[in-house]
């Protein structure tokens, strides 16, 4: 049942471990250049789009690999590999299965480089959850798309230079999935306008983002037309556990056991009651479930076995620790939980606390509702009917 | 790295701390697919960002471990459950015992264990010197989730020969092998642990019980509660207190000054009951000597008997969630399966959720009892804490999503509910295994 890695496998964590200890102390992390310095020397391992074709300037490496790099990158507290998030979560991925050659090469490199934002235009104000209902239309031209219609909770549209767009070209299908085309498209075409939407905590990372006789070169079109719920849905063979997440997960653990410990609370020490301590334990408990769940799910992987709703699992425990986390923290400090950028008493940066406790959504509603991840569950791995 | 658009000289010109803000925001956003959506495909390459606090303590080391099953445990896994099939007769299922005398049950039980016997399929862990199979801890959990999830009697239950025998095996000598393990292993004997006393508390804090010493071996007197099968078993091990260690002794029921009484049990195929020693002279050869420290082989068993338990209770908890399931889908209400109405299908995707993860915290366990026994306890604690919770809720909620149905007798949905009763406190309910991860963790 223990798989050990290869002697190559060994030497590739040896290799990531020396480089994150040589790139990553105290100093190096203060040095003015610090980031565009990290991002520039992991780039040049080929680090960045592990998974990736070598000839658009990706790694070409292995899942087992991808796993040791993530896993020893978040241990090691390392900033990301590559500013460019969305690009090389899913647009770089959709581009490589679904992109024509120009494509590729006109922005796969770009993505690997960090050189500016991708933003995400999916949701619209009257289909979230159910996306394939989406209405903004594109209508072909000659050359060109016209797109007319509206998204919403845009993540960073304001800074991004280029959108992955899902619009519907075919109003009339019989099935809501077919008839929806994806388009790339540049942020600053005109007839494009962008409204930032200020969220709770106060952030304005997610905007409205308005079409109008938007003009789109049909080079840019990704996939089929009419195909386009394909393109977001496709499968490259992804490396897809969560560990690095995981490892993201254990330190936030830590940070308020230590918050526990520093914390007096009705009378004493938080770390002492027992309602807080099982809290924490329960908590860390399902960190150690979804990290041994990825680790199920990854030897799934390896042995070729398609992954599909299993993650479902860990994305509801996600959800339960966002919000946990910050209550958990918001119950222990008391009333200075109310004080936003209060003076730290504790020792631990306690003005985080307040701003964390009200970003779960991001978490919890942003990645698909745990209502839907339940349902998915229920009807792909338990086969009941669907509602 | 030239770069030309404003967005990447933003985050390049915030401090370190600010755009690592940034990206973790960025990052919780598209954590995990949801296939209905976008996200479908998305959640690798998935980037952490550093944590905020300098303060932390490193990160713990983890493994990696394949907790898929080796080709030889699916092996073992498929020749078990086909034998089970063909093997376990209704007349013998759980179900089925409910409502006979304990005399009665215990015929059936050896009924049943009698099979198990012929086809070589009692004391599985065993070396195969002694008649065993020489299964791994591992095997050992396939075999218990097997046996629950078929719906077999305990005539073999994870504490008897499941424990029992290899404490022997672990501790005693070559004669005390030789005298104690055919009979068990032939099944004339019933082994079972009798550990817990009046303060019902696990570990040698729970250990009141002294033993006087005469003639190198020990006299005891006093009473151990909660002992499964006490009623019916014949050699009991006994840890007491001696020359300020815990001593583990085997006691016979035949031995003079030995009794037993047996209890009804809310879940009646897991009775409990009482032992009482009225002068019971424990002579040096039912010593297990090789105890060492006996403290710690205490800690040791109690860590290999919840990890039994939770392999039972994941067996059971997967089934209690397959038959709920199943009558989701065959009842109908408003015209429709029930299970098309999400108070019904959520539930049941929670327990999909409970149960899988309760698996993978075994799974680790029982890896970590050969593997690494330095992370047993933690790993137990998670495992039995988080089970414990889980199948408390799935207890409940099978019966609820029956109706009335889940309330009748008939039906085995209650019988996983009452095995959830019996499953909490054994060996440990969450409270105490999540104080253990707790102190353990170092909070
Ligand atoms: C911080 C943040 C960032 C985001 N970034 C982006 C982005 O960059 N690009 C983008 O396209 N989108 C983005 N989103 C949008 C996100 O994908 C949607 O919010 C999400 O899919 C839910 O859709 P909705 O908000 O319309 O809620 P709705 O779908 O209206 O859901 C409302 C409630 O009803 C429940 N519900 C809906 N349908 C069902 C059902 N069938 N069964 C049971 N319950 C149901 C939901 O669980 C939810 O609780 C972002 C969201 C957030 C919060």
């Amino acid at each position: 049942m223990d798989f050990k890695l290869t002697p190559d496998e060994e030497a590739f964590r040896d290799e990531v471990r020396a480089f994150a200890k040589e790139n990553l102390s105290p100093e190096a992390r203060k040095s003015p250049g610090f980031l565009a310095n990290w991002l520039k020397k992991v780039r040049e391992k080929r680090w960045v789009g592990f998974n990736w074709p070598e000839a658009y300037g990706g790694g070409g490496g292995g899942i087992m690999e991808q796993v040791i790099l993530k896993e020893e990158m978040a241990k090691a507290g390392a900033p990301p590999l590559g500013l460019c998030l969305m690009g090389l979560q899913w647009v770089g991925p959709a581009i490589i299965e679904y992109g024509t050659e120009e494509q590729k090469q006109k922005f796969l490199p770009d993505i690997l480089d960090s050189k500016y934002q991708w933003c995400t235009g999916y949701s619209e104000p009257g289909f979230g959850s159910d996306l394939a209902s989406l209405q903004c239309k594109a209508v072909r031209d000659g050359d060109e798309y016209v797109i007319n219609g509206q998204k919403i909770w845009t993540s960073i549209a304001s800074w991004s230079k280029w959108m992955i767009l899902l619009t519907r070209t075919d109003f009339n299908t019989a099935d809501k999935h077919d008839g929806i085309t994806c388009l790339l498209v540049e942020m600053d075409s005109p007839g494009i306008e962008v409204r930032p939407i200020k969220n709770m905590a106060g952030g304005s990372l997610f905007a409205e983002v308005f079409f109008e006789n938007v003009r789109v070169p049909v080079e840019n079109l990704l996939g089929d037309e009419g195909k386009g719920w394909a393109v977001t849905v496709s499968a490259l063979a992804h490396e897809r556990s969560g560990i690095s997440e995981v490892a993201g997960l254990v330190r936030q653990l830590e940070k308020t056991v230590e918050l526990a410990k520093h914390t007096r609370h009705n009378g004493r020490r938080a770390s002492e009651q027992p309602s807080i301590r099982r809290r924490l334990a329960k908590a860390d408990t399902i960190i150690e479930g979804m990290r041994l769940n990825g680790q199920r799910f990854l030897t799934k992987q390896l042995k070729g076995e398609p992954l599909s709703s299993e993650t479902s699992i860990n994305k509801l425990h996600r959800a339960f620790l966002a919000i946990e986390f910050g209550d958990l923290a918001l119950e222990m400090l008391g009333n200075a939980s109310q004080y936003l950028g209060s003076e730290d008493t504790s020792g631990v940066d306690q003005n985080l606390w307040p701003n964390g406790v009200l970003d779960w959504p991001t978490v919890v509603i942003g990645g698909g509702t745990p209502n839907i991840q339940r349902n998915i569950i229920a009807e792909r791995i338990l086969g009941l009917p669907k509602d | 790295m030239v770069s030309h658009h404003p967005s990447v000289n933003l985050a390049l010109h915030l401090t370190l701390h600010e755009s690592l803000r940034f990206i973790n925001l960025l990052d919780g956003i598209f954590l995990t697919p949801s296939e209905a959506c976008y996200y479908n495909r998305q959640a690798s390459l998935r980037l952490r960002a550093a944590p905020r606090a300098a303060s932390c303590r490193t990160t713990k080391e983890v493994s990696l471990v394949d907790l898929s099953l080796s080709p030889a445990e699916a092996a073992f896994q498929q020749e078990f459950s086909t034998w089970l099939k063909a093997n376990l007769p209704e007349s013998q299922r759980a179900a089925s015992l409910q409502g006979l005398s304990e005399e009665e049950g215990l015929k059936a039980r050896r009924d049943w264990e009698r099979t198990l016997g012929a086809g070589g399929w009692l004391g599985v862990s065993w070396p195969k010197e002694y008649g065993g199979r020489g299964a791994t801890a591992m095997e050992q959990v396939i075999y218990l989730e097997e046996l629950l999830a078929a719906g077999a009697p305990n005539a073999v239950d994870a504490l008897g020969r499941g424990l029992v025998g290899p404490t022997i095996i672990d501790l005693g000598s070559d004669e005390q092998k030789q005298r104690f393990l055919p009979s068990l292993a032939d099944g004339t004997a019933i082994g079972t642990l009798a550990l817990l006393e009046d303060s019902d508390l696990l570990g040698p804090d729970g250990i009141a019980l002294t033993g006087a010493e005469e003639g190198g071996g020990y006299r005891l007197t006093g009473a151990k509660r909660f002992v499964h099968d006490a009623g019916v078993a014949t050699l009991f091990i006994v840890p007491f207190r001696a020359g300020g260690d815990i001593v583990f002794a085997v006691v016979q029921s035949s031995t003079e000054g030995v009794g037993s009484r047996s209890h009804h049990t809310m879940d009646e195929t897991k009775r409990m009951g009482d032992l009482t020693l009225d002068n019971v002279l424990v002579t040096p050869d039912d010593v297990l000597a090789g105890a060492g420290d006996g403290a710690s082989a205490l800690a040791r068993l109690l860590d290999l008997a919840a990890v039994a338990v939770t392999a039972e209770m994941i067996g059971a908890m997967d089934r209690a969630r397959e038959i709920t399931t199943q009558y989701a889908k065959d009842r109908i209400q408003f015209g429709a399966p029930i299970g098309k109405y999400q108070g019904v299908k959520h539930p049941l995707a929670e327990m999909y959720v409970d149960v899988e993860t309760s698996r993978s915290l075994l799974y680790y366990a029982a890896w970590c009892v050969q593997e690494k026994p330095q992370d047993l306890p933690l790993a137990t604690a998670r495992a039995k804490a988080y089970a414990s919770e889980a199948f408390t809720r799935i207890g409940i909620d099978g019966v609820q999503l029956h109706g009335a149905i889940g309330f009748t007798a008939e039906y085995d949905i209650q019988l996983y509910l009452k095995r959830s009763k019996w499953a909490l406190p054994a060996f440990g309910d969450a409270e105490f295994h999540y104080e253990r991860v707790a102190s353990l963790g170092g909070y």
